[in-house]
């Protein structure tokens, strides 16, 4: 591998306010340090409203935080980099491309010769088990198959993270515990880094190595939880209740007190 | 049984919907034929081809588009010199107003810059420019590209801001996190993330366009299009062919307002199943 093995991501003392009036400014994130091994998958599990998403965003390049650092390895990320990909709630795939072209979306914008870029996109679309829908528009697929584009589109271009903004929220609960287990089968292939911000305690527990509780406003980290449960995960089992009650009694009191 | 059920129900829905798809039809074709029927019995009533011309003097001149009126040429010709007019007017303002629209969407600066002076000239209607037109640029195909440029100008630029603005950030954000240049944002998202807006602009930039090629033919100095033929006419006392000038004016709208609409469908169907 290409000295991809030991990256590390460190996000050093972020916090970030924004403006709301002329008289107002909401402290959205204050004072975020985490660091995030390889091939560690790490959920984000917050309130509404207590900056996740700004996190996540201010660790992809689109926003910046007033002050602190997102670094991997030693690169300062201060724009969007090629090594960290993302998926966004909405899905964000361009409806007036198929689902082929939205997966070499990014080979493309780098120049990627097109044959090439079919050889990538066949390994990628059957890795989303969507093979014959090729030549289908998104507004043909499910919203569970829309987000399944999303991820391989991200991946097509092979980032080091992978970060994911409720990638999940807005699907049935059904098709959500299936691209749960999708997801995770992917990330052990791809041996990718993920950062999944969520707000489903559920969801947290069942995917993540290590999960991130936030406080609400101004969102600071309250502990980070270890899960080391062997997976597959049963969510129905004891230690999985355990786990699950653990993280909402600390959501439910530390965690509102700050 | 049940599925003798299904077939009554299904038989019925379709019966229903032939019914409401004959009625609609009737309703849409109702008073158009009210108004010809209408038109007849006062034009005989009447007995003033100066007012109101029998139906059949105005056919007899749709019917011969190839023979000549009072010497301005005939209904094609006359009707093909304001196409070309119209569509070179429309093309000046699209190439404007497209680039114009697309930097105003993307940039604070370049908005700022020209919405006063947008917002300023939108409200003047194009004729009232026939004078200065005159003036600058003096009678003849300049002055006419000016004028039906100005009408076209405003529907193209506000939908193309529109559009633009219009395109989700997370497309953007997307294509930013991909890798993608500023320009190749702007060819491979802006641009045709907006396309369905900026056509629709297009669509009714055309429409006022063709409305005012007919009223900057009209323009002292001109001698030959719709406009012309139906001045013209004026002049000689022809209400049939004023008429039928009109007719063939009101035809040839619908019928590029139809292709812009056919276009749309095929193209941009991603538009209406995305939300």
């Amino acid at each position: 591998m290409e000295g991809a093995g030991a990256m590390t991501l460190t996000v050093e003392h972020i916090n970030k306010k924004f403006v709301k009036d002329a008289s107002e400014t909401i402290e959205s994130l204050s004072d975020i340090n985490m660091e995030v091994k390889d091939e560690e998958f790490i959920c984000i599990l917050g309130p509404s409203g207590c900056g996740k998403t700004t996190l996540l965003r201010i660790i992809a390049g689109l926003e910046h935080p007033d002050s602190g650092a997102v670094k991997i390895d030693d690169t300062v990320i201060d724009r969007p980099n090629q090594k960290l990909g993302m998926i966004f709630q909405d899905y964000s795939l361009y409806p007036w491309r198929t689902v082929n072209e939205n997966i070499a979306f990014g080979l493309e914008l780098h120049g990627v010769p097109k044959e090439r870029q079919d050889v990538i996109v066949k390994k990628y679309i059957t890795l989303a088990g969507l093979a014959e829908f090729g030549k289908s528009y998104p507004h043909e697929l499910s919203g569970g198959m829309r987000q399944r584009v999303a991820v391989v589109r991200a991946l097509a271009v092979e980032p080091t993270v992978l970060l994911m903004d409720e990638p999940f929220g807005a699907l049935d609960a059904q098709t959500r515990n299936m691209l749960q287990n999708e997801l995770l089968d992917i990330w052990q292939k791809t041996k990718k880094t993920i950062l999944f911000v969520t707000h489903s305690v559920d969801e947290a527990v069942f995917l993540a190595d290590r999960i991130v509780v936030l406080t609400q406003r101004p969102g600071r980290i309250c502990e980070i939880i270890p899960v080391n449960e062997e997976r597959p995960r049963d969510r129905t089992s004891v230690e999985f209740a355990k786990i699950r009650r653990h993280v909402l009694d600390l959501i439910n009191q530390k965690c509102v007190l700050q | 049984m049940g599925i003798v059920i299904q077939d009554n129900c299904s038989m019925n829905r379709i019966l229903m919907t032939l019914a409401s798809v004959k009625r609609r039809t009737f309703l849409k074709i109702l008073l158009p034929i009210a108004i010809i029927v209408a038109w007849e019995v006062i034009a005989i009533v009447l007995d003033n081809q100066f007012i109101l011309p029998r139906l059949g003097s105005v056919f007899a001149v749709l019917l011969h588009p190839t023979a000549d009126i009072l010497g301005n040429g005939n209904l094609i010709d006359n009707a093909l010199i304001s196409l070309q007019r119209v569509i070179a007017g429309f093309l000046v303002a699209a190439a404007i107003a497209i680039p114009l629209g697309i930097g105003m969407g993307r940039s604070e600066t370049v908005h700022d810059l020209f919405d006063s002076l947008m917002q300023m000239l939108r409200p003047i209607p194009p004729l009232a420019w026939v004078p200065l037109a005159l003036a600058w640029f003096k009678i003849g195909l300049v002055s006419m590209i000016f004028i039906i440029g100005m009408g076209a100008f405003f529907p193209i630029l506000l939908n193309t801001l529109d559009g633009v603005k219009g395109v989700k950030k997370t497309w953007i954000e997307t294509a930013e996190i991909l890798g993608a240049k500023e320009h190749q944002i702007l060819s491979r998202v802006i641009l045709p993330g907006a396309a369905p807006t900026i056509w629709t602009g297009l669509r009714v930039g055309f429409g006022i366009a063709w409305m005012c090629v007919v009223a900057a033919e009209m323009m002292p100095g001109t001698n030959s299009g719709l406009g012309y033929l139906i001045m013209a006419s004026y002049n000689w006392g022809q209400v049939p062919v004023i008429i039928a000038g009109m007719i063939v004016i009101g035809l040839i709208g619908i019928g590029f307002d139809y292709l812009f609409k056919l276009v749309d469908r095929r193209s941009f169907a991603w538009r209406e199943l995305e939300r």
